[in-house]
């Protein structure tokens, strides 16, 4: 019963403030109401027994991106203010993707069969996942790590101010 | 009533489409990429999902979160740059106003 009090919790801290991303005219209260969303994803990882993966995304999203996108509006003024018309000329369309994407999830997700099963993850997530890390998907973990490099590289080649 | 699996993937499909809906439909480049962050969110909240209820022996989806994470904050690093670049040339951020090839 608790388990699902904090799923509705969670479900309503994700998807209100989400709501406001998308929708509101002003730009720096949609990307502060990244946070939130982001905080309630990491609820979900607790409730799904993934302690690191939810370390991560506060220290990722919650803390870098939200900080990142906050920089890039600073910097960027001109195009951000309420009295700016925010939205293009596809709302009827996006409107109607999102919707019908909905929809259409909502009716398959029920009626799927998966292929659950009932076992139990392992006790100290964290120390699984850096095993895992280490030793199968070492490859995954090298390349990920050079691509970071690249787009460290890249973004600073990008954003430079050139003499 | 316990908490299903079938629970995470609807939250999670909402999320995406709230995603998809910003990602067509906002002007401001940033406002786009916010919205390309909720819709990694929501594929991530899939991926543990599924390793919690599907194959809790491995950590497989946990893996994979975070290599998504790690991608996700390359990719607003490189679009965030690009949106700098662009305000600095063209001194917009409205990508329907960016419409020109060479400046």
């Amino acid at each position: 019963m608790g388990e699902l009090a904090a799923f509705i919790i969670l479900s309503a801290v994700i998807l209100i403030p989400a709501t406001v991303v998308v929708a509101s005219r002003n730009i720096v209260r949609a990307a502060l109401s990244l946070v939130p969303t982001f905080l309630g994803v990491t609820g979900f990882y607790i409730m799904l027994h993934a302690e690191f993966v939810a370390g991560i995304q506060v220290l990722i999203y919650a803390g870098a991106i939200t900080v990142l996108i906050l920089f890039v509006i600073m910097l960027t003024q001109g195009g951000s203010g309420e009295e700016v018309r925010q939205v293009n000329e596809q709302v009827p369309l996006g409107v109607t993707a999102a919707v019908w994407l909905a929809f259409l999830l909502l009716l398959v997700l029920p009626r799927t069969p998966w292929p659950l099963s009932p076992g139990r993850l392992p006790q100290y997530s964290a120390q699984a996942v850096g095993s895992a890390f280490l030793t199968n998907y070492v490859l995954i973990f090298e390349i990920t790590s050079l691509v970071l490099l690249v787009a460290l590289i890249g973004a600073i080649v990008i954003a430079r101010r050139e003499e | 009533m316990t908490v299903g699996l079938t629970h995470y993937l609807v939250v999670s499909s909402l999320l995406f489409c709230l995603g998809l809906y910003a990602v067509l439909t906002r002007r401001n480049a940033v406002a786009i990429l916010m919205g390309i962050e909720l819709m990694l969110n929501a594929g991530n909240i899939n991926l543990v999902a599924f390793n919690r209820y599907v194959a809790p022996g491995a950590v497989t989806g946990h893996i994979f979160a975070l290599v998504v994470i790690t991608l996700a904050a390359c990719e607003a690093a490189i679009g965030l740059a690009l949106v700098m670049a662009a305000y600095r040339s063209l001194e917009t951020v409205h990508v329907d106003e960016i419409n020109v090839m060479k400046w």
